[in-house]
């Protein structure tokens, strides 16, 4: 594993908690999100959704919508075939046969879950582009369907895809199943659970949308959209979907609302609106409704676990054996199937040392929403599942579950690790035990033990759950994940321009959607030339304004994006101090660049400002020899390996006896996300990650009917946890610095989510234990505990 | 059908469809997108102004139902160039993260800072249940509501406090 340079600068803004200089546009209703946006002669797009889970398409009737005033144009599957190719899954699984069928933009002859698309209108204000998708008369010739994963791979289910045998994208596998199996039957100890980690609805609060403009006189294509990734999105949409020349679309994802993941992908609408803006020659712009975003945008999670964990009786962990069968939805979203056998299959094993592992997932078709990354994607599966049955190994042995955890965590010294035979690239650093240590200090583990005690004495259900967790971010390097079947590099890319005047433009291929990496992002560019926050703007999102970009998912716009702007800073460091050197003529030896001026080494006073350099540089008049003028510098990261974020998360619950209804009394959270550019910015992350997983713990599930009706279906019906029912979080850290990029970042966007939901369900069991009741399904709602509880 | 109302202090008069939601009255008609739509059940909250000094969620009215009303925005809250306190909160603890839910979440902390000035955080996690927000955990929105309710009672801001309250 090389070892990237660590940064030359001694940090002044690195590191602290510095205001965002987003904020002031968004606190003052400045910022301008996608619905904002208003071009000249802008049409407005609706599109008419499936009512069916699966149903044949005999005849759709778009003349009484034609007909409506207002009304410019009406499209259906029919008129895109040729026109447009179906979306591309860009991240099959590695190594094994992928079953991927076409998913065309809208339906042609069937749908096949509710919210596939059937038909678009144009028209001039969105009133009255949803008013005639009422006189759209579809008829349809319903199917069975089927909304279950093993129900779907079962002989004589319906049948989605004749691409597709049995429903199966694909059955990927990891480890030794021999050795494994041999194992585990030996084993003293085995303890095995069924698994739901349960479908959930990702819920940024800005839902998703696109507007095309097409330029007839130039034949280029811009598409603003609500993105995660604008770069991705303009080569898969040019290259593999619209057939546009890549030099002839734009894609700009302006201020987004939020993601979570489900901003990564492509979908039909980008497609369907670059369409009409052609054929209607105006511009179009669609945004989703609420109820369109909970059936038409990615869901998450919905795997079906088998978990069997062998141990010792002194509580060492021996052998772990995994089914999983993932639910993805009607079609193979751009990243469904990689995030199943890459971030999911690859890390069930956790922190934990455990000799002997097999690991085999299926990636199932049914008639429900496509699912795909959603915060976390793949690792909550993961640590979910290996942190329930670490608690239920606990339980079996009657140990303390943190010490069964310190038992098997993986030692500093094993570090670079490869978790046995999942076929992993290495963690790169990890101190498991002292953030065990310090979050057990910080809740007060010995007091809160003797304190349960003493509650259930009382016949009080009180419970402590922990959630150690590791998890793979700044996901990279280009060569690995090729192998793991992602069809793209995995780079970074920045562009650094120092102008005129001594003010610096960086432009990131990362796009955030709400991170403040416009903040950080200057935190480390500020300081690579010794200037003030303030003199440097981050740009971003924009697919004309830099060198192609990867984007924002996997916790790797820091670790990999701020990466290469310090490379790119870096050039410049050293031309700079050229060019100083140059003015102050002396060797480029004799001087150093520190706090903003070049300056001869040993003789006080004898330097240039940042800014003297700068207008030489643009002057280009007195360089050095040969010299180009300008400062610009373009670098692309591409890290030997991935980064390893970790650590352990402490919940404690009360539950009510009476009603079942769980409260959450403290919640203590020490991470470890290597170097922290920002504290106020990541303590937010984990705050926003840890809701999030305590939301899918003990309030969220998207549920359907056995018709493949999305019951869920509106925010009145899925419970996105609001102000009084989240708690106080209590953050600290540990510091474990990764050799894998120049920042020691390893990322903090997932990681609250990932470590939340185990811990909750930890101590909601724990607090049931003296009852008997070892393990229900998310989510924990006061319903379920009240059943599980009255028996 | 008209409509008369005042947004921001400036007097608007348009003919409005009867069914036009106000939210796409402020929006689209009158041009001020500060103000967002997260749903379309009137959960959310992203939507949320004050009108004649009550936080209302802008989707669940009619813009004719707003006629003759007094609209405040979250455009309108900064005064003179100055931010509002609940803007300068919002900022300095962190209460934002994507922003979209930011517009209408201070204006539900203002309708709630005009009926409870002091508020305990449990009366804060209630007032501002009726608006969602899926990025910070809501912690830092709790700490950026006090931060401005303490500041709007004493010294300065108490007077800008006032200042916006008595122009309703």
């Amino acid at each position: 594993m090389a070892i990237a340079e660590p940064p030359r600068m001694a940090p002044k803004l690195v590191g602290t908690s510095i205001k965002r200089k987003e904020d002031p546009r968004l606190i003052t209703g400045n910022g301008q999100y996608l619905d904002d946006i208003k071009l000249p002669g802008m049409a407005h797009v609706a599109i008419l959704r499936s009512p069916h889970a699966h149903a044949r398409i005999h005849h759709i009737d778009t003349s009484a919508a034609r007909a409506l005033p207002g009304v410019i144009d009406v499209i259906t599957g029919a008129d895109l075939v040729d026109a447009v190719n179906p979306l591309p899954c860009a991240f099959p699984a590695g190594g094994v046969e992928n079953h991927i069928p076409p998913h065309r933009v809208l339906a042609v002859d069937r749908v096949r879950y509710v919210g596939d698309g059937v038909a678009a209108v144009v028209a001039e204000d969105p009133y009255i582009a949803h008013d005639a998708l009422e006189l759209i008369t579809v008829d349809y010739e319903p199917l069975p369907a089927v909304v279950d994963q093993e129900k779907a791979m079962a002989d004589g289910a319906p049948h989605l895809h004749d691409e597709a045998p049995h429903n199966i994208c694909m059955h990927w596998t990891a480890g030794d199943r021999a050795a494994t199996d041999a194992a585990l039957k030996s084993a003293e100890v085995v303890v095995r659970q069924h698994l739901h980690n349960q479908r959930l609805i990702p819920n940024p609060m800005e839902t998703r949308g696109a507007i095309a403009r097409y330029d007839p006189g130039t034949g280029e294509m811009t598409i603003w959209m609500t993105s995660q990734c604008p770069h991705v999105h303009k080569i898969l949409l040019a290259a593999f979907v619209l057939g546009i020349p890549e030099h002839k679309v734009r894609c700009i994802a302006p201020e987004v609302g939020g993601g979570f993941g489900s901003k990564i992908f492509v979908y039909p609408d980008m497609a369907i609106c670059a369409v009409l803006a052609k054929r209607v020659g105006r511009p179009v712009k669609f945004v989703e409704t609420r109820r369109e975003n909970y059936t038409a945008t990615t869901h998450g999670r919905d795997h079906i676990q088998d978990v069997e964990l062998a141990a010792t009786r002194d509580g060492t962990i021996t052998a772990l054996r995994v089914r999983s069968i993932a639910n993805l939805g009607a079609y193979a979203s751009t990243g469904a199937p990689g995030v199943v056998s890459t971030l999911f299959g690859r890390m069930v094993s956790g922190c934990y040392k455990i000799p002997h592992i097999f690991n085999e997932a299926y990636g199932v078709y049914t008639n429900t929403s496509m699912v795909d990354a959603y915060r976390g994607a793949g690792r909550p599966e993961a640590t979910y599942l290996i942190e329930r049955m670490v608690d239920l190994l606990a339980a079996e042995l009657q140990m303390d579950p943190a010490e069964v955890r310190r038992k098997n965590f993986i030692p500093p010294e094993d570090f670079p690790y490869e978790p046995s035979g999942l076929g992993l690239v290495p963690y790169d650093t990890g101190e498991y035990a002292g953030a065990l240590d310090l979050a057990l200090q910080k809740v007060g583990y010995a007091d809160l033990r003797r304190q349960q005690q003493q509650a259930r004495a009382q016949g009080r259900l009180i419970g402590v759950g922990l959630s150690s967790y590791v998890e793979i971010c700044g996901l990279a390097p280009s060569d690995w994940v090729q192998k793991e079947g992602w069809g793209g590099p995995l780079y970074e890319s920045a562009h650094v321009r120092v102008l005129a005047t001594g003010k610096v433009v960086a432009t990131t291929g990362t796009s955030p959607h709400g991170q403040g990496h416009e903040t950080t992002f200057a935190q480390i560019v500020a300081d690579q030339f010794g200037v003030g926050i303030d003199d440097v703007e981050i740009l971003h999102g924009d697919t004309a304004q830099g060198p192609f970009g990867l984007g924002t998912y996997g916790s790797r716009s820091l670790a990999v994006g701020g990466s290469a702007l310090v490379q790119a800073s870096a050039k410049l460091r050293e031309k700079i101090k050229a060019i100083g050197a140059h003015l102050l003529e002396v060797a480029v030896e004799d001087v150093e660049f520190e706090n903003g001026v070049v300056a001869v080494k040993g003789a006080p006073g004898r330097q240039k400002t940042f800014a003297e350099i700068a207008m030489a540089a643009w002057l280009g008049s007195s360089l050095p020899p040969g010299m180009e003028g300008l400062l610009e510098a373009t670098a692309v990261f591409d890290p030997p390996d991935c980064t390893f974020p970790f650590g352990t998360h402490v919940c404690v619950v009360e539950i009510d006896r009476e009603t079942g209804q769980p409260t959450i009394l403290r919640y203590v959270a020490v991470d470890d996300v290597g170097h922290v550019i920002n504290p106020m910015v990541v303590d937010g992350q984990l705050h926003g990650g840890i809701a999030q997983g305590i939301g899918q713990a003990l309030y969220e599930a998207a549920v359907y009917d056995d018709n493949g009706q999305l019951l869920s279906g509106s925010m009145a019906d899925y419970a996105v946890p609001k102000a009084t029912d989240l708690p106080v979080f209590e953050l600290d850290r540990t510091v474990t610095p990764t050799p894998v990029n120049p920042l020691g970042s390893k990322g903090a966007g997932e990681a609250g989510t990932i470590a939340a939901a185990p811990a909750v369900v930890n101590a909601v069991m724990d607090a049931l234990a003296p009852l008997g009741i070892k393990h229900i399904d998310m989510p924990l709602t006061a319903q379920r505990i009240w059943a599980a509880i009255s028996g | 059908m008209k409509v008369s109302l005042t947004i921001n202090g400036v007097e608007r008069t348009h003919d409005v469809e009867p069914r036009l939601l106000l939210v796409n009255y402020i929006r689209d008609v009158v041009g001020l997108t500060g103000t967002h739509i997260g749903c379309d059940t009137s959960q959310c909250g992203a939507c949320t102004v004050i009108m004649n000094g009550l936080a209302v969620k802008s989707c669940t009215i009619l813009a004719m139902q707003a006629d003759g009303a007094e609209i405040l925005t979250i455009e309108g809250l900064a005064r003179n160039g100055k931010l509002h306190p609940l803007q300068e909160g919002f900022w300095e603890k962190h209460g934002l993260q994507c922003g979209f839910c930011t517009p209408g979440m201070i204006l539900a902390a203002y309708g709630l800072l005009e009926r409870h000035p002091r508020p305990s955080e449990e009366e804060i996690r209630h007032g501002i249940e009726g608006n969602l927000c899926r990025c910070t955990g809501y912690q830092n929105i709790v700490a950026a509501i006090q931060w401005a309710a303490e500041r709007m009672e004493t010294g300065e801001e108490a007077r800008f406090g006032r200042l916006v309250t008595s122009s309703h």
